[in-house]
């Protein structure tokens, strides 16, 4: 399956980039073969609306499933309405947070809002 | 003709200079339109207290989009620069906050499946007080977009040319503030005397050469410090047209929301002899 990271460079020992509208890159990763792609995030260019258009082209990505920090309600409401799956990761490199999502330690977020705080969470 | 009053920043006294000239020059028999074009706090009326007989809304299109026969082909939020528009298989996402009512989404859809539809954002009102004749636009609030309200409040100024036009604009430089000064005959830009009111003066000075509009300065709460104003202006050439004084007078007149030259005559005079000049600043550049 394909998951996609909102990161600060374009491998996968850069680290996560907590912001998703104005992330610098996404990345592309294959959960079983590890293989990656790094996309640019058009977001992190635009004036306005920078979690919309960076959802939009999130979605043109194809994958069904994302990790960053919090999207902000607008970007929320395009990917919810693509069908990705919103997971919120605590910081740290790319290839950490890949490996707490596959132990299922990610917590999913389901409200523009943010899931409950205090959960673990750095 | 028509006189823009501004100023670099909020406070500094814009609107008193803009309600006393309305009421100096209606004083001496002048017909004298008085526009609050600083749409997003209109307050000319606190002082003015005007009869307001019409209210026209302004509205902006907004696209809606018809789920019957949108296949999401996506190729409308493609276009949309403002990134209003985002489209998922089986979803077409709209945010009218971030909708400059273009229109080009309706031109660009493959299957003619975005209409226009409106949204108001504000009002343009109208009304009298006194002989002075009274316009103000007002955005709703939380509408980002505070031009078009502008636009609708100026596009109907060619109907009142035997009137001289006072527009206060909001303060500040922005779209709105160059929508508002545009097409000018003359500027007046307020300011305080100040380090911080000289350097707010600087920005507006510029913007208004670069607009090409004649211009002269008032300041405001003058006093000792004046030099701080008088200097830039001599520097670049701009005539300082007025001084009002600092004074405990003023001041108290101020708070209770009376226009000064209502109850102290002198300012009428003084206000009318600005005009003057002003309108001779005008014939000499044009
Ligand atoms: S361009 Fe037209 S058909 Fe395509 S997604 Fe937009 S509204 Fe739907
Ligand atoms: S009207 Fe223009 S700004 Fe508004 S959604 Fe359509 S393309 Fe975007």
């Amino acid at each position: 399956m394909q998951i996609g990271v909102t990161a600060a460079g374009k491998d996968l020992e850069s680290v996560v980039d907590s912001r998703f509208g104005r992330c610098a890159y996404f990345l592309l990763v294959d959960t079983e073969t590890q293989e990656y792609e790094a996309v640019n995030n058009p977001g992190s260019s635009a004036g306005g609306g920078a979690g919309i258009k960076a959802a939009q082209a999130f979605l043109k990505s194809g994958a069904k499933a994302l990790i960053t920090g919090q999207p902000g309600p607008n970007a929320f409401k395009v990917l919810a309405a693509g069908g990705v799956k919103i997971f919120q990761a605590p910081g740290g490199k790319v290839s950490e947070v890949l490996d707490l999502y596959k132990n299922g330690e990610l917590k999913e977020i389901t409200t523009p809002g943010g899931p409950n705080r205090g959960h673990g969470s750095r | 003709m028509i006189i823009s009053v501004l100023s670099g920043k909020g406070g500094t006294g814009k609107t008193t200079v803009s309600v006393n000239l309305a009421i100096s020059l209606a004083g001496k028999d002048e017909k004298v339109l008085l526009v609050d074009a600083d749409v997003e706090e209109p307050n000319a009326g606190l002082y003015l207290k005007p009869m307001l007989e019409e209210s026209l809304p302004v509205s902006i299109p907004v696209p809606k989009i018809d789920r019957d026969r949108c296949d999401y082909c996506g190729e409308c939020a493609n276009f949309c620069q403002f990134n209003a528009l985002a489209v998922a298989e089986g979803a077409a996402l709209i945010f009218p906050e971030l909708c400059h009512g273009c229109g080009g989404c309706v031109l660009v859809c493959p299957k003619d499946a975005v209409q226009e539809d409106t949204r108001e954002i504000g009002v343009v009102e109208k009304g009298w007080a006194d002989s002075i004749k009274f316009w103000q636009g007002r955005l709703n609030i939380g509408e980002p977009f505070a031009v078009p309200v502008t636009r609708h409040l100026k596009s109907e100024l060619a109907n009142s040319k035997e009137h001289t036009i006072i527009i206060d604009s909001p303060a500040g430089v922005s779209c709105p503030v160059i929508e508002a000064v545009r097409d000018s005959d003359f500027a007046l830009l307020v300011t305080e005397p100040t380090p911080f009111g000289r350097h707010d003066l600087e920005i507006a000075l510029k913007m208004v050469e670069h607009l090409g509009i004649p211009h002269g300065v008032v300041i405001n709460r003058a006093g000792e410090d004046n030099k701080i104003i008088s200097e830039l202006c001599q520097e670049r050439n701009v005539p300082v047209l007025l001084e009002i004084e600092f004074s405990s007078r003023l001041a108290s007149l101020g708070s209770t929301g009376v226009p000064f030259s209502k109850v102290l005559p002198e300012w009428q005079d003084k206000f009318f002899e600005m005009y003057q000049a002003v309108k001779e600043g005008c014939s000499c550049a044009s």
